[in-house]
């Protein structure tokens, strides 16, 4: 069965044909189409490495199936910020050092970029931890990637008030 | 994987004359993707229902009902500030479940419909009734997992914390098939599995839900609703046990009591006598205890269970007792957990 989508796929709109109907949308990425920065942890919507942004909200790319997405704007990691500049969320990451291995981190940002935009969890530590928990990360970088996201909402949400670190969470 | 067509219908009329044994509907994906990468489900056809035209919108009537699309997704119903504030408890359990990026993706309709995590369900070498009639249930080798309501075939729990609260709130499911449009009332929706495991709901083959609907007196509990999810971790698990309790409290007395239970039966679990005992009384410890030790009557009292049946009794009284306390005023911070910190529960009654 052969099949062909139109996405915008980090701000690029392009066709894309596929052979396979069981393509998901992180083995496209990452397989067909040279975008590795999305990761596969657990393959099965339950650790959070694979989440992209589908129309501006944040998903598993890997319970999704590519077939579905005709029309659909994606952003991954790659298409985050312009080459050669970060993203707010991307400099608090580095800046609070929310992150050891790196591997869950694409993942942890684009959560984190999502539950910004939902504008759920304020600055508040108990609602950002609540908020990002479907993002696991093995290395344990929890306490960083909280005040990582304190850091970016204020920059994002409220620039004049922004400070470099957190609040303690 | 097993291979598949894939078809995307445009009108609620393609999408039923797509349907045929073998196919299965596709919402948002987060369950049937799931079970078809590991085996346990293996349709010839996915049919992608969310192209489908009027099935996404949330509705609230000027009586206190609500009608809600079966493609809106589990996230923008919670965060729907009108369905929230009349339905706090609904808005909490569904805060409770999954994840940000997987309630993104859920639909209504599959939440309602979603597999059990049983893990004998989810190993295609293992015996499982429900996956393969017949051929063996291979959770008694731990003695079966539902607390109630289990047969000799199948004791695999329903899941869904959405639908404890719906049970509660006497909910309606509408729904499309090949004969036309019905209504079912949500007591009806899951089945007990007795002798046939492998039909977990009333639903006949190739009915779709388009809809969900909680009636006017649903709203009279906003003052006064709960739902609390014991997990094994704070966020991001599913239900050891939970508990949806909404009371209705005049002049210091219960007028109106509703509780139903997650995480023990087969299907959510509600028993209406354990309400009736709450009528007419003073909310308080001892009653919120008889009416909770009632609505577990009957449950398996094996030793291995003991402890889930003693944490579900104490889950329903903890829930009944912070819907006495009343509704916070915005949602807590860790919707559904037990460290919703006290503050967050003042009431504004
Ligand atoms: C890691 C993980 C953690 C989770 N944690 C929780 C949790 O804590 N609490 C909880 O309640 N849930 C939890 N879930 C389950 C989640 O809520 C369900 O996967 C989700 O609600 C299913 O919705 P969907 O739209 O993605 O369904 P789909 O996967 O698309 O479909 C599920 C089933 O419903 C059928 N279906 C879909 N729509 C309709 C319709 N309109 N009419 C008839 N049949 C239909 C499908 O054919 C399929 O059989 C979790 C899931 C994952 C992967
Ligand atoms: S790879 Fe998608 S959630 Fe783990
Ligand atoms: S940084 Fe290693 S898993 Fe998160």
């Amino acid at each position: 069965m052969s099949l062909s989508i139109t996405l915008t796929l980090n701000g690029v709109t392009r066709a894309i044909a596929f052979e396979d109907a069981r393509v998901t949308l992180l083995d496209l990425l990452r397989d067909r189409l040279d975008l590795p920065g999305t990761k596969k942890g657990c393959d099965r919507g339950q650790c959070g490495a694979c989440t992209v942004l589908v129309n501006g909200r944040r998903t598993t790319a890997c319970l999704t199936l590519a077939a579905t997405l005709e029309g659909a704007e994606v952003t991954t990691i790659e298409g985050l910020a312009p080459e050669g500049t970060l993203h707010p969320v991307q400099q608090a990451f580095i800046d609070n050092d929310a992150f050891q291995c790196g591997y869950c981190t694409p993942g942890q940002i684009m959560s984190a970029v999502g539950l910004i935009a939902e504008g759920r969890a304020g600055t508040d530590p108990e609602r950002i931890r609540e908020g990002m928990s479907g993002n696991i990360c093995r290395c344990a970088a929890y306490h960083g990637i909280t005040l990582a996201v304190q850091q970016a909402t204020r920059s994002m949400v409220h620039p004049d008030t922004a400070a470099k670190t957190g609040d303690a969470a | 994987m097993k291979p598949f067509d894939f078809k995307q219908p445009a009108t609620l009329e393609q999408a039923l004359t797509l349907w045929h044994p073998g196919a299965a509907w596709l919402g948002g994906g987060t369950n049937l993707v799931d079970l078809m990468k590991i085996g346990v489900a293996r349709p010839d056809t996915v049919i992608d229902i969310t192209r489908i035209p009027g099935l996404s919108e949330i509705d609230l009537a000027d009586d206190g009902s609500a009608r809600i699309g079966a493609l809106v997704k589990n996230s923008d119903l919670a965060d729907h500030p009108g369905f929230a504030a009349r339905f706090p408890m609904v808005a909490e359990a569904l805060l409770s479940g999954a994840s940000g990026q997987l309630r993104n993706a859920a639909t209504l309709g599959g939440n309602l419909m979603q597999a059990p995590r049983c893990p004998w369900f989810q190993l295609p070498e293992s015996a499982c009734n429900r996956r393969n009639p017949g051929s063996g249930c291979d959770a008694r080798q731990v003695g079966g997992l539902a607390l109630i309501g289990a047969s000799e075939g199948c004791s695999a729990i329903h899941p869904s914390d959405l639908c404890v609260p719906l049970l509660a709130l006497d909910a309606v499911v509408e729904v499309a098939g090949p004969d036309g449009h019905r209504e079912v009332p949500f007591a009806t929706l899951h089945r007990l599995p007795g002798e046939h495991p492998e039909t977990a709901t009333t639903l006949a083959p190739g009915e779709l839900i388009v809809a969900l609907r909680l009636p006017a007196g649903a709203a009279r509990f906003a003052g006064h609703a709960a739902y609390l999810k014991v997990r094994e971790r704070t966020s991001f698990a599913f239900a050891l046990t939970s508990a949806a309790a909404a009371l209705e409290l005049r002049d210091g007395r219960i007028t109106a009591a509703r509780l139903a239970l997650g995480g023990i039966a087969p299907k959510p679990w509600r028993v209406p006598e354990a309400e009736a005992l709450l009528i007419g009384q003073p909310p308080g410890a001892e009653v919120f205890a008889r009416a909770a030790a009632h609505a577990l009557e009957g449950a398996d009292p094996a030793a291995r269970k003991n402890w889930r049946r003693l944490l579900a009794i104490r889950t329903a009284q903890k829930a009944l007792h912070m819907a006495a306390l009343g509704t916070p005023e915005t949602l807590p911070a860790l919707p559904g957990s037990v460290f919703r910190s006290p503050a967050q529960e003042v009431s504004h009654a």
